[in-house]
């Protein structure tokens, strides 16, 4: 039994500390959010924050978990409290089939807290380890320096 | 590829009234649009979403024409027997085929509704308008709704054929860019995809893929499988269970380590790849000839163009969902034709169509004939072994990569010369290479991937090339939209077909818009013309004229500065030459390799059902060509495609993406015209033409690494 905790919440899993945790937050903890690609860490769909750091989930032993705190785009927030990003996602219609955003929200929610004022260039490296092959990039780049500056004039991203 | 596809092959030819789109061959009014008392309307398009935004635009059409709220609209997933059979959702069609037959049902079944009212509450009815859905007469008086005669079967009919659309100008929400209707579930990370479908009692399944084309599997050896892993074999298909997914992956690796597999060379050799196109057996033709050969040219450009196999490498593997229940099969699938998809499982399952239910799920950005309907039939076969349970069937990264169909290789030559008055003359343009459609539910043998690795197996047929009435395969594109006197353009398609090959976005543009730009622009330098110019003077169609003279000023063409190691190029098509007209002007650095740093795009499409989505749609058309212009490759060994990662095939990320300006030429009164793929050709071609400006040289084949750059 490996327990940690999941967006906010306390989790436990009956699973071997091997298995990926992507396996453990798809399977018996029920989350669709983090999503599988490529399973080789050369793509960020499965993307996750481990301690507010970016973790690929597909190859992240469960057992490596153990005791941390782990954060999905589920625990970003919600259709009735949506994250910045979440938020400015949508105004700026960031995303084609949307099965990359996942991991590159999480991602773009760590640069964010690292960085409240990030340029072009230090989105893009954020984003590198991700891969979006509908093309949305550009995008993607507007709205989360869109979501920036909302955050740093403390709104919530909305136009 | 779709209805386009059927009216072009002889089906479609009937005497019935003419009905706009896919209604023509499902003309009843119910099967598209349904009206809930409590207030809501279903509308059930055959065609379906791939990531592309269609759903939305679907809806925009419906809330426009019944004038009720957009968000009263639902849109129903595709499934057997009930959607409307629209064929395949494919070749940037789906506006012209579903959004116009769904424009026509919905202005017939609001006329059938208001006749209705009319005849009840004898208010005339010129005299009735609708708001949001509610009927009300000359002084603002309730007379009646969608919601309250929703019970009633008014909508069990064949669509009339006079039904009258709104005219352009009276439309206030088709033409608009409303958010998509998919979006929010995917930034909050929903249960969108049928990846995430989950349903009680559910397995997870994998196939242990043969190590290359053409193995047969001759035995597995004993010994145990992890957990409640269980295998299952038919022929060369084999495949484990198990009802935790990690446990059936573990078990995967563990049985692809024990089966014996009789191997052989299949492949053509890579490196000769050209000599291959050109001299493997093939079915010759003439896809257009005009004009004769003029006594003398002033002016000669010959060249040859060479493309690889191209991958379609969607962010998700391919998945699927498969239920047996006794002699009846139940898929969830992320197929582009549900139908077609059941049509051949019914081949290759000997099972009679009647007993498949197809539903379409969502899966990751589809952008053509991927593993989708493989996957469903690997889930079928796995599904077999455990009657009355779900099985969800998931690829891996190299099945991917390396086992869905790919775009196939093609090497186009080129002769074409100026007369002495510097006007284009003689046009001759040479194309080879396997055909651009495998997609199920059209050959006589079904064309899924494990149908052929059966222990009674089926042939793989070659893939086609649809006709050029229904858009092409590889000769689309092939003709060049510029006046030139004498033309001649042959097609080889390859009848053996070591790899399997289909539609890809683009097909046959992909190389054909590069090899006729590239052309162009060695033919204008030979003028002494500048590209723009010499184009402009050889266009008879004044839309292709308006984008590209739209793009170059965007692009500051005229006034363009040289900088050392930088370079301009444009390029310009009409998708299918009946399609959106689309120009490029690409900016590029040269560096270590070739960096695209600026697209500025133009295009008409035609009436924009939503501006914004069709932008996205031609942006994100641009970025996937940029990465095909730059790194894509799909390389192989006598036996076995070995670009089966994202290490050894790689796309465009973050840091080399360049930045798009898109301007949409504004027609709302032209019929409406899809967008996902008229960028394509146009960039690809518009980067080479850039590289030519900053290094000199042409590049002469696809990818242009430094390499290939250096062997031009
Ligand atoms: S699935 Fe983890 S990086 Fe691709
Ligand atoms: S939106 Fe489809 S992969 Fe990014």
């Amino acid at each position: 039994m490996v327990a940690f905790t999941l967006n906010g919440r306390a989790a436990a899993v009956e699973l071997p500390e091997a298995v990926p945790l992507l396996a453990a937050l798809r399977g018996p903890l029920g989350l669709s959010g983090p999503r599988y690609g490529c399973g080789a860490e050369r793509c960020g769909a499965c993307m996750v924050l481990v301690e507010n750091r970016p973790a690929y989930a597909c190859t992240l032993p469960l057992g490596a978990a153990a005791g941390k705190a782990v954060r999905t785009v589920e625990g970003l927030g919600g259709p009735e409290a949506p994250h910045p990003l979440q938020t400015a996602f949508l105004a700026e219609q960031a995303g084609q089939c949307g099965y990359c955003l996942s991991g590159i929200l999480v991602s773009a929610a760590a640069l964010l807290e690292a960085n409240p004022a990030p340029d072009e260039a230090a989105v893009r490296a954020a984003l590198e380890p991700h891969l979006c092959r509908c093309g949305s990039h550009n995008r993607i780049l507007r709205a989360v320096l869109r979501a920036a500056a909302a955050m740093r004039e403390g709104r919530g991203g909305a136009p | 590829m779709n209805l386009a596809y059927h009216m072009a092959t002889g089906g479609g030819g009937d005497d019935r009234p003419r009905l706009p789109g896919s209604l023509h061959l499902n003309r009843r009014l119910g099967q598209w649009l349904r009206f809930h008392a409590e207030g809501r309307v279903t509308i059930r398009p055959g065609k379906v979403e791939l990531g592309q935004g269609i759903l939305t635009a679907l809806a925009q059409i419906a809330a426009e024409e019944l004038d009720v709220a957009l968000a009263r609209v639902a849109v129903a997933p595709a499934a057997t027997p009930d959607s409307p059979n629209e064929a395949v959702t494919s070749g940037s069609l789906s506006v012209q085929e579903c959004g116009m037959a769904l424009r026509h049902a919905c202005a017939a079944a609001r006329a059938i509704h208001l006749s209705v009212a009319a005849q009840r509450t004898g208010v005339p009815i010129e005299a009735i308008r609708v708001e949001d859905g509610a009927f009300l007469g000359p002084r603002g008086e309730a007379v009646g709704s969608y919601w309250a005669q929703a019970d009633e079967a008014l909508l069990d009919c064949e669509a009339p054929p006079d039904a009258r659309p709104k005219p352009a100008a009276a439309r206030r929400v088709a033409g608009t860019s409303a958010p998509r209707l998919d979006l929010p579930d995917k930034v909050f990370g929903a249960a969108r995809f049928v990846h995430d479908l989950r349903l009680p009692g559910m397995l997870h399944a994998r196939v242990v893929r043969p190590p290359s084309r053409g193995a047969r599997l001759l035995a597995v050896g004993e010994g145990a499988l992890p957990g409640d892993a269980r295998l299952v074999r038919d022929g060369s298909f084999l495949a484990v269970l198990a009802a935790e997914e990690h446990v059936a992956e573990a078990a995967a690796a563990r049985l692809a380590a024990r089966a014996t597999w009789e191997e052989r060379d299949t492949l053509p050799e890579e490196a000769a790849l050209a000599d291959w196109l050109r001299t493997a057996p093939a079915e010759e033709g003439v896809v257009a000839e005009r004009g004769e050969a003029p006594p003398a040219l002033a002016h000669r450009v010959r060249a040859a163009f060479l493309r690889p196999y191209l991958a379609h490498a969607s962010l998700a593997p391919s998945c699927a969902v498969a239920r047996w229940e006794g002699e009846a099969l139940e898929v969830w699938t992320h197929s582009q034709g549900i139908y077609n998809l059941r049509t051949d499982l019914s081949k290759t399952l000997r099972l009679p169509p009647e007993r498949i239910t197809v539903r379409h799920r969502e899966g990751a950005g589809c952008y053509g004939h991927n593993g989708a309907d493989d996957v469903a039939l690997d889930a079928a076969l796995a599904a077999r072994a455990a009657p009355g349970r779900p099985v969800r069937l998931l690829w891996s990264r190299a099945d991917e990569l390396a086992w869905a169909p790919l775009s196939p290789a093609t090497l186009v030559e080129v002769e074409a010369g100026l007369d002495a008055a510097g006007s284009l003359a003689s046009w001759r343009m040479e194309i080879a290479g396997n055909g651009h459609s495998s997609r199920p539910g059209r050959a006589q043998e079904p064309t899924l991937l494990a149908a052929s690795h059966l222990a009674e197996p089926f042939a793989v047929p070659p893939a086609i090339n649809p006709p050029l009435a229904a858009g092409g395969g590889a000769q689309r594109n092939a003709v060049p939209l510029y006046r030139v006197p004498h033309l001649r353009i042959g097609l080889r398609r390859i009848t053996e077909m070591p790899l399997r090959t289909s539609a890809l976005r683009g097909l046959g543009a992909l190389v054909n818009v590069w090899a006729i730009e590239s052309v162009m622009d060695g033919l204008a330098a030979l003028a002494g013309a500048d590209p723009l110019e010499f184009r402009l003077r050889h266009l008879d169609d004044p839309r292709a004229a308006e984008v590209l003279r739209r793009a170059c000023a965007m692009a500051g063409w005229a006034g363009r500065a040289r900088a050392e190691g930088t370079g301009m190029g444009l390029g310009l098509a009409r998708y299918k030459g009946s399609g959106a007209w689309c120009a490029v002007v690409a900016e590029i650095a040269a560096e270590a390799a070739v960096r695209a740093t600026r697209l500025w795009i133009a295009a008409d499409v035609g009436e924009a059902i939503n501006p914004d989505g069709v932008a996205n749609q031609i942006e994100g058309g641009a970025i996937h060509a940029t990465s095909i212009a730059l790194k894509e490759a799909v390389r192989f060994d006598r036996r076995r495609v070995t670009t089966e990662s994202w290490e050894s095939y790689p796309i465009l990320r973050f840091s080399e993406v360049p930045a798009v300006e898109v301007h949409l030429v504004p027609r709302p009164e032209e019929p409406p015209l899809g967008a996902g793929e008229a960028a394509l050709g146009p960039t690809i071609a518009a980067i080479a033409a850039a590289i030519h400006d900053a290094l000199g040289v042409r590049p002469r084949a696809l990818p242009f690494t430094p390499e290939a750059i250096a062997a031009a």
